[in-house]
């Protein structure tokens, strides 16, 4: 595409998210603030991890973007194409093929490997910001590393529900140091962070915040002794491969109160059915 | 090569001189390529990547440290520079830094800044922490210092030829900070390894 630089950004752009990125990983955990910029697409589509892929992204790369674990749904595509356009990059739908991953919300089923990059779309980069509205304070609570009112949240999610009734968004703290919002990713998803053998960065346009969790950093989620973690996951197997390990999404069929259950990855339950039926 | 100002170039410049030497061939691919080797090097401590060929040089420069200068450095950075006048002629015409002392740099490039001499950040703001860009003989992975830490799955090992003396001493005291702290990017020839401050590193 003509007109634009490669990858849409100027390169004074770039290098400032670039020095952002490199602190967000000598750092893990913490939120490191920078000029977000304003992009072809409003906040909350994905401008933040738009900034960091466009920071990150060479020509050699192959890049796949989901949106829910999808990668056909209207901001995946969009995205896609945007890169495509602006910095003429190979585009994929299978995890294995992508170098760097763009997502909203989910993490891919199928392990990722040491030589891939997961960017991460953040809309609330602080996991503190329900609890106590002021930055100046939860900036405050994170150098004093003093996270006992999350606990207390948690606490309360178990008083009222008997149980911690937080599925998505699940706060971590990343290397025994800082707390984390995994961005709204399920619960399901939150292990796979643990000493993942690929480099995370997390990119939140509108709060102009930057994180990143270096490869084989432990990330732990929030728990009690009493009450450990445990990833929710719906009981059912997928409608179409027959999973019963991965993260299901329901899809409503009619109005007769029809539903199925369906792998949220499209990419791994393309790749499970395409097994079954050859096995077939 | 027209210098016409061939004085000791510290921390001050007096007056800009101009430089033949040039930048990336290609200012933007370069720098991309550059950055992801950094970020690689800054991810997984201890790794040694190469970053792209700078095939002419300013004296004073190994081509790994001219590569993430014009990589991160730029008008909004704070440098400090003491690599001799023509690298520095160099750094103003192709990153237009403000030129500072190491104490109040963001960036610094100086074989005799001390570690605990730069910038920390603070508690609030440990991303404010310098990062030192450090000119070393050699660097070979598989032998020597013992790295542990983030980015690394068990152990990794490097080895530093021409380290600074009492830089593990200094190193020890850096850690001891986190999340305040230095990182440093180690430069020799056209190869880097990173140490974020998270990294511990034991005499192997």
């Amino acid at each position: 595409m003509s007109g634009y630089n490669f990858a849409y950004l100027d390169e004074s752009t770039k290098r400032m998210i670039r020095r952002a990125i490199l602190k967000a990983v000598a750092i893990p955990g913490h939120q490191v603030p920078f000029g977000s910029r304003e992009m072809p697409l409003p906040y909350g589509w994905g401008t933040g991890g738009i900034q960091v892929t466009a920071a990150v992204l060479g020509p050699a790369d192959v890049l796949k973007v989901i949106d829910q674990g999808s990668d056909d749904t209207t901001n995946a595509v969009s995205i896609r194409a945007f890169f495509r356009r602006t910095a003429g990059v190979a585009t994929t739908e299978s995890t294995e093929a992508a170098t760097i991953i763009q997502t909203r919300h989910r993490i891919p089923e199928r392990p990722l490997r040491e030589d891939q990059i997961l960017v991460y779309q953040v809309p609330i980069p602080e996991p503190l910001g329900r609890l106590e509205p002021r930055i100046a304070e939860t900036r405050r609570m994170h150098a004093m590393a003093d996270y006992g009112l999350m606990h207390v949240k948690l606490y309360e999610d178990i008083a009222r529900h008997g149980h911690i009734a937080t599925s998505y968004s699940y706060p971590v703290m990343v290397n025994s140091r800082y707390l984390m919002s995994p961005s709204p990713i399920p619960a399901f998803d939150n292990p796979k962070m643990d000493q993942m053998p690929a480099l995370q960065l997390f990119g939140a346009g509108r709060e102009k915040r930057i994180y990143a969790v270096p490869p084989y950093t432990s990330v732990k989620s929030l728990d009690f002794d009493d009450h450990p973690f445990r990833p929710i996951r719906a009981p059912h197997a997928c409608e179409l491969c027959g999973s019963r390990d991965t993260y299901l999404d329901e899809v409503l069929t009619d109005d007769v109160g029809g539903r199925i259950f369906v792998c949220s990855d499209t990419d791994f339950c393309s790749e499970r059915q395409a097994v079954k039926e050859a096995a077939e | 090569m027209t210098s016409p100002s061939p004085r000791a170039s510290g921390t001050t410049s007096p007056r800009a001189s101009g430089t033949t030497f040039p930048g990336f061939a290609d200012p933007v691919l370069d720098a991309q390529a550059s950055f992801r080797a950094v970020l690689q090097a800054m991810s997984r401590p201890g790794q040694v990547q190469r970053v792209p060929d700078l095939p002419e040089l300013p004296p004073g420069l190994s081509p790994a440290a001219a590569a993430v200068l014009l990589t991160l450095v730029d008008a909004e950075t704070r440098l400090c520079l003491r690599a001799g006048p023509e690298a520095a002629a160099w750094v103003r015409f192709h990153c237009g830094a403000p030129l500072v002392t190491a104490g109040a740099a963001q960036f610094v490039l100086d074989r005799e800044a001390a570690l605990p001499a730069l910038d920390p950040g603070t508690e609030e703001e440990p991303e404010r922490g310098a990062t030192l860009i450090l000119e070393v003989a050699s660097l070979t992975e598989g032998r020597g210092w013992r790295l542990t830490g983030p980015g690394i799955r068990d152990e990794h090992r490097l080895h530093v030829g021409g380290a600074p003396p009492g830089f593990l001493a200094d190193w020890t005291a850096n850690r001891a900070r986190t999340p305040c702290g230095v990182d440093v990017i180690l430069c020799a020839g056209d190869a880097i390894a990173a140490l974020p401050r998270s990294v511990a590193i034991e005499e192997g």
